[in-house]
């Protein structure tokens, strides 16, 4: 089984609303599920939907098309009516919409009616309407009458018998009236019935980052609101408390990046993000990060640009940007997680690494990764690593001597913690001596460069991991993506393996440039017949990049740059026309 | 108790005659009657001539980016609000560079004690207007980068200040460092955000606002003056020309931004331990 449900409708009207409860239904059953939302820049109005697709395999992209749309607006029938599958159906309510459809996969369910009948108010009309969604589905409603519980707990027993009766009109209306529903969400799930713990974990990218970056031992989180990065900083902040973390938004991005050195300065561990465009204003603080080798984490969310762009949509075009970004020359560390998974695990090692190098460590995600939302068996905690690097407490009280930059055999100096010893932690955006101390000396400079940049670099390299390959041992064809393109080329070699030796290498961590010696993926590229890099850019920067660190072209560039994700069907078609 | 050999730093590369030698040698006179030891405090500071200023002495440093030493400091203390934070500026640096990020230390209220070198010019990059130049028409400099003389108004620091209701607004002179001991002392010992404005004459750019050009208008602002009347604060901010006022402006005692954060209320953020025993709990939450 594999089925796509789509809600559509203006924003404000609690598309993700009914979204996130569905997708969290799903996830508690024990099915696998991916989400991903298309919403313009706007709080009231337009058009906006939800993607829902849920399997009892594991599944990691959208297909264009719809079994369920439900659909909240007239124009959520215009554009998507077209997507439907076979046996796919549209349930709405002809007295919202003021439009009576006759098809015979129209289905009017009065959800408004109902949720005043039943709930008592006409808010809870997405509630019937979430109901009605399982009652098509044939899905009992226990699951979802205890996400109703544990939502409105803090709004007492009337509000939660209210949605209670809600989504019970809505599914037993569905169960009635859907004669031409014939959905069979059994799939490899038959007899079982799955609950926590036996269900899977559903999260977003943007909250495998913040999660990454608590687990991380992360203490301040400095950002201006920014989409699509605002959610690492909502995550972060829910987590606040119980965690002890200093949350600030700062008052622009300059700020934000200049406080996150600050605290890290002072000994903690700190992290910021943003977009493109914010990014942009913190670039004079990636330098400052550089040269008073002060450690940092920075989230850089694209989406697609120049300038505002389209703010609420995707790209990968900031891959050159967080390169090469930034005057002089100095290590970075740039990380590009292909799944939410892979964010948590990354955002660990970007702290990690920052750190153990006192440089600065980027993950460079996007608004389709950022907002999708992807279920998992587990996270593993015990692949969380967490060493201290700084220098603190009576191991830095009893040294005899202390210089804050001072020449080491691997460039790394220790990195006290001002205030814990008598020793003084000093250092300067200008090029300065051991203790931190301004010069202008060409001898110190260029011990300075050495250190800073030529001893850390090679170090910093070992700690990179090669691109993973997935499907064909030997394959004839090859495509190649990074970041967020993960999912949807790996389900693209699943369909094209049944009759091409085909493979995919995704890459996701991208700098320095994976070395050979793990993993001799340029072998695997040149002993294809046909390599392909997809990305979701108008020029293939990755391309451009592999070509510089390694002197290999590819055969084929497939670009997409209109702000919208590959679907499964779109990457499909554009590797089938190149390879036939 | 520190003496003032605990803050003998670098040798100053400061021109002869430099209002910032007097304003130094009056901060490390006040640090030592304060009994602040070296690495118990830290100075942040900016790009110009001002921001040379913790290399000339011994402290905790972070010498930052021009105009960004306020979200630098206001980090520090969030860090670790143990520490002394003291941020030093030029006029550029801070009401030019960085003037989005005075206005917001001020609503925040972050305990970070705020100098500025006022000289009304810019030394390092040699002798353009700052925000702080008086307009030509006003009796202002015509400078080669201005050559139609100042026309944007003087920024006046201290009314903008009393606007914000900053905590602890003061202004002070290089030329009178025992008056300048003693509110730099004020301040330190002030718990709130404060902005002490110091006129420094810059000797080979600032031809107008020289020693003699100051002396003669300066005045130690009366004993009787109270600085707690946001109203009078304002008039007093609004003198410049025949007279200066040098001294507290205005202060109050609005709660400090490190106090109101739960999470720091009680121990230092940099004392806390990493606790990822949580971690399993939270996991839950996303089933």
């Amino acid at each position: 089984m594999d089925y796509s449900i789509k809600i559509g409708g203006e924003a404000g009207q609690g598309i993700q609303t009914i979204g996130d409860t569905l997708a969290r239904v799903f996830s508690r059953a024990g099915y696998h599920i991916f989400t991903h939302q298309d919403y313009e820049s706007r709080i009231r109005g337009g058009h906006n939907f939800f993607h829902i697709r849920f399997s009892d395999k594991p599944i990691m992209a959208s297909r264009e098309k719809i079994d369920i749309l439900v659909a909240l607006d007239k124009e959520s029938i215009g554009q998507h009516e077209n997507e439907l599958s076979e046996y796919g159906q549209i349930i709405y309510d002809s007295a919202t919409l003021k439009q009576k459809h006759e098809k015979s996969y129209f289905l009017d369910v009065p959800f408004v009616n109902l949720a005043v009948e039943h709930g008592g108010n006409k808010i809870m009309a997405n509630t019937v309407a979430t109901g009605a969604v399982l009652g098509m589905l044939g899905m009992e409603l226990d699951i979802l009458l205890e996400i109703i519980k544990d939502t409105f707990k803090k709004k007492g027993e009337d509000i939660i018998k209210a949605n209670v009766n809600a989504a019970m009109a809505g599914h037993d209306y569905a169960v009635k009236e859907c004669i031409k529903c014939s959905f069979d969400i059994r799939g490899g799930l038959v007899g079982e019935t799955l609950s926590p713990p036996r269900g899977k974990m559903l999260i977003a990218g943007n909250d495998a980052i913040g999660l990454g970056a608590i687990a991380s031992g992360c203490k301040f989180y400095s950002a201006y609101p920014m989409t699509p990065s605002t959610g690492i900083m909502l995550y972060v902040a829910s987590k606040a408390k119980e965690y002890g973390i200093v949350i600030e938004q700062a008052e622009d991005e300059i700020a934000a990046i200049n406080m996150a050195l600050g605290a890290s300065f002072a000994g903690v561990r700190a992290m910021t993000g943003s977009s493109g465009g914010g990014f942009a204003l913190m670039v004079e603080g990636l330098s400052l990060a550089a040269m008073t080798e002060t450690p940092i984490v920075i989230a850089l969310a694209q989406r697609p640009g120049p300038a505002t762009g389209l703010p609420t949509r995707t790209e990968q075009a900031e891959l050159q940007f967080a390169l090469y970004t930034s005057h002089g020359e100095f290590p970075r560390v740039i990380f590009a997680p292909g799944t939410p998974e892979q964010a948590f695990y990354l955002t660990n090692k970007a702290f990690d690494i920052a750190e153990k190098y006192q440089i600065p460590v980027f993950i460079l995600t996007d608004q389709y990764l950022a907002d999708s939302q992807w279920t998992f068996d587990g996270f593993d905690l015990s692949r969380i690593k967490y060493t201290d690097y700084r220098l603190k407490g009576d191991s830095f009280k009893n040294l005899a001597e202390y210089k804050r930059h001072s020449f080491t055999d691997n460039g790394v100096s220790p990195l006290g913690v001002p205030g814990d010893a008598k020793h003084l932690v000093v250092t300067d955006s200008d090029e300065h001596d051991e203790e931190g101390h301004i010069v202008e000396d060409a001898e110190t400079r260029i011990k300075m460069v050495n250190k800073r940049l030529f001893k850390k670099l090679p170090l910093i390299r070992k700690e990179i991991e090669p691109p993973s390959i997935y499907g064909h041992s030997n394959p004839e064809i090859v495509i190649v993506g990074w970041g967020s393109t993960y999912g949807v080329m790996k389900e693209a070699v699943d369909e094209l393996s049944a009759n091409w030796d085909i493979a995919m290498l995704h890459f996701s961590e991208i700098y320095p440039f994976p070395p050979t010696n793990k993993f001799n993926y340029l072998n695997v590229l040149k002993s294809a017949k046909m390599t392909i890099c997809a990305e979701n850019n108008a020029t293939g920067q990755f391309a451009r990049l592999m070509r510089a660190e390694t002197g290999y072209t590819f055969n084929r560039l497939i670009n997409r740059f209109d702000g919208r994700p590959f679907t499964l069907e779109s990457l499909i078609g554009e590797i089938d026309a190149l390879i036939r | 108790m520190p003496s003032l050999d605990d803050y003998k730093g670098q040798n100053p590369a400061w021109c002869p005659g430099c209002g910032n030698f007097s304003i130094l040698k009056t901060f490390k006179d006040a640090m030592v009657e304060l009994g602040i030891e070296p690495h118990q405090f830290t100075i942040v500071s900016g790009i110009g001539q001002a921001g040379k200023f913790p290399h000339y002495l011994k402290c905790n440093t972070f010498n930052g980016l021009h105009g960004r030493t306020l979200p630098v400091a206001t980090a520090i203390r969030l860090a670790n609000h143990e520490m002394f934070v003291i941020a030093v500026a030029g006029d550029g640096d801070c009401y030019g560079e960085g003037g989005n990020h005075l206005m917001h230390s001020m609503r925040r209220n972050i305990n970070v004690k705020l100098f500025v070198h006022d000289n009304q010019i810019y030394g390092l990059t040699k002798g353009q207007a700052s925000p702080t130049s008086m307009a030509t028409d006003k009796g202002g400099p015509v400078t080669k980068n201005q050559p139609f003389g100042v026309l944007s108004e003087q920024l006046n620091p201290m009314a903008l200040a009393v606007a914000l209701d900053c905590s602890f607004v003061a202004r002070g002179f290089a030329g009178d460092t025992e008056h300048l001991k003693e509110l730099i002392k004020r301040a330190i010992n002030h718990k709130g955000f404060t902005l002490v404005d110091i006129l420094q004459p810059c000797v080979t750019f600032n031809k107008i606002n020289t020693y003699e050009w100051y002396r003669q208008r300066v005045y130690r602002i009366e004993a009787e003056y109270n600085p707690e009347d946001r109203i009078e604060a304002f008039k007093k901010a609004l003198e410049w020309g025949d007279r200066i006022p040098i001294g507290i402006i205005y202060k109050n005692n609005r709660p400090i931004f490190e106090e109101r954060i739960p999470v720091i209320k009680d121990i230092p953020l940099v004392k806390q331990p990493f606790d990822a025993s949580k971690l399993e709990n939270t996991l839950k939450e996303f089933y």
